[in-house]
């Protein structure tokens, strides 16, 4: 699975990195990032729950 | 389909907003607006006609459209009460939450770094501390106690000034104040809350000015090392910036503690499934939330036309977004007027939803984390005296919650 995280659009909510730990992490600025590995791993229910909660729609799936 | 924004036809626009007759349940009243729909319009204390968003769909749809303004300087800003208009015809926007992109965005970017989950994890055994002395204090003067103001309140003060770099002495000073800003009602409210939020503001200009001189290692002092030297903030916005957080990490929170507290006590069997499994602890935070809703009704103005749900929500008009009947859509939850800490609660939008969502939300979650946890184990057989319905509530139209919460053990 392809996952793009829109940076600039993040409001770091942590909806993410709460929904699915083990893909998203936030970064020093609370800015939303892909844990190294973590778009391998990904488990597709609780990564497609994640982009749902995102409250400003900034994760982008493509490809199972 | 109707092409104008007039109501939907056959129906008339109820007086808005309700009053809650529990303080956990909804509204007298929400159950017939429910049956209209996912969109239906209301009547303000002013006469004017506004959109009232039901639906967990179309609010979730609704909250992050650009063309849905929170800017209170709006001409057709809407308004729940004189109160409120009045406070804000007073003076400029209030940052982060009556402002819209870029601004928002900016100022926003400035204080996400305060609020990460992993400066929140680290702040969790200072959490626990501070829960704890608290129940020592409280037992220590013995039963009966009032919990707002022993234990809901001080613990999410104490909390908010550490994050912040308040000096923890002085906690005491914004606890009453920041009441007063958003939970104050009845006579004389509006001068009240003006008064309380004036000396706020001046508090927080004078302690930018000593940590200039004398830097702590609070988010203030970050914002003044990395902000305001930069020049990307002047002092009036940084002392205003800081206000809110100050404000919002008080109320909200407290009011939670203490509605949560009543809503787990008057449900002894989710209380006990608590008890047995430490676990569910965090699922039962999101549906106390989803529950009592406690920041029912946030305000927007259509910027822009927008088409949804078959109808035009015209450029100019008022928008009501009740989190209450959205988190309490039987389309996205079954039996949703249930407490049910199992259940999984997640898609509620008690934070809000879109790029206002709630900035303190994971703090917020810790605090009731380690606030329930606290509470239940070393005071097991707390109790209330009195039922919810007879517990003093505050207005409609602020945050909603218990006035005063007396407690036995
Ligand atoms: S949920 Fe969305 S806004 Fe929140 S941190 Fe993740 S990407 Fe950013």
């Amino acid at each position: 699975m392809e996952i793009s995280i829109a940076t600039e659009r993040c409001i770091g909510a942590a909806m993410c990195a709460l929904t699915a730990p083990e893909v998203f992490t936030q970064d020093d600025d609370g800015v939303s990032r892909l844990l190294p590995g973590g778009a391998e791993g990904a488990h597709g229910t609780s990564v497609r729950e994640a982009a749902r909660a995102c409250p400003v729609q900034a994760i982008t799936l493509r490809g199972d | 389909m109707t092409e104008t924004s007039s109501p939907p036809a056959g129906s008339e626009a109820p007086a808005y907003p309700m009053t809650r007759a529990c303080p956990y349940q909804m509204p007298v009243g929400y159950e017939e607006l429910r049956e209209n729909g996912p969109l239906t319009k209301v009547t303000l204390y002013d006469g004017r006609q506004v959109w009232l968003v039901i639906g967990n769909e179309v609010g979730r749809a609704l909250f992050p459209d650009p063309r849905l303004s929170s800017n209170v300087l709006h001409p057709g800003f809407p308004f729940l009460a004189p109160r409120i208009a009045a406070q804000t015809q007073q003076r400029a926007a209030p940052p982060l939450v009556g402002v819209d992109d870029p601004e928002h965005a900016r100022q926003r970017r400035m204080v996400i770094p305060g609020f990460g989950i992993r400066r929140v994890s680290a702040l969790r055994p200072e959490i626990e501390r501070i829960a704890n002395g608290l129940i020592d204090e409280m037992l220590d003067r013995g039963s009966p106690a009032e919990l707002l103001s022993q234990y809901a309140l001080p613990l999410p003060s104490a909390v908010i000034c550490a994050l912040l770099g308040v000096p923890y002495e002085d906690r005491g000073y914004f606890d009453e104040r920041s009441r007063q800003v958003l939970s104050s009602s009845g006579e004389g409210a509006a001068e009240r809350a003006r008064k309380a939020f004036t000396e706020i503001l001046v508090y927080l200009h004078e302690l930018v000015a000593k940590k200039e001189k004398q830097p702590g290692d609070g988010l203030v002092d970050e914002l003044i090392a990395h902000q305001l030297e930069e020049g990307s903030v002047d002092r009036d916005e940084l002392a205003l910036i800081c206000s809110l957080l100050l404000v919002s990490g008080h109320e909200t929170t407290s009011n939670m503690i203490a509605l949560g507290t009543v809503t787990l006590l008057e449900h002894p069997e989710q209380l006990a499934l608590l008890r047995q499994d430490d676990t569910l602890l965090p699922g039962a935070v999101e549906e106390l939330m989803r529950f009592t809703s406690i920041g029912d009704v946030l305000m927007r103005v259509a910027a822009e036309d927008i088409e949804i749900a078959g109808q035009t929500i015209r450029a100019g008009d008022g928008v009501a977004m009740s989190t209450m009947l959205m988190n309490r859509d039987p389309h996205a939850w079954e039996n949703p007027d249930t407490f049910d800490i199992t259940r999984s609660a997640g898609r509620h939008v008690a934070f809000g939803y879109g790029i206002h969502q709630c900035i303190g939300q994971n703090l917020a979650r810790a605090e009731m984390e380690i606030a329930f946890r606290t509470l239940f184990r070393r005071i097991p057989n707390l109790r209330v005296p009195v039922r919810s319905e007879e517990l003093p509530l505050n207005a409609p139209y602020v945050l909603q919650g218990v006035a005063e919460l007396p407690v036995e053990w």
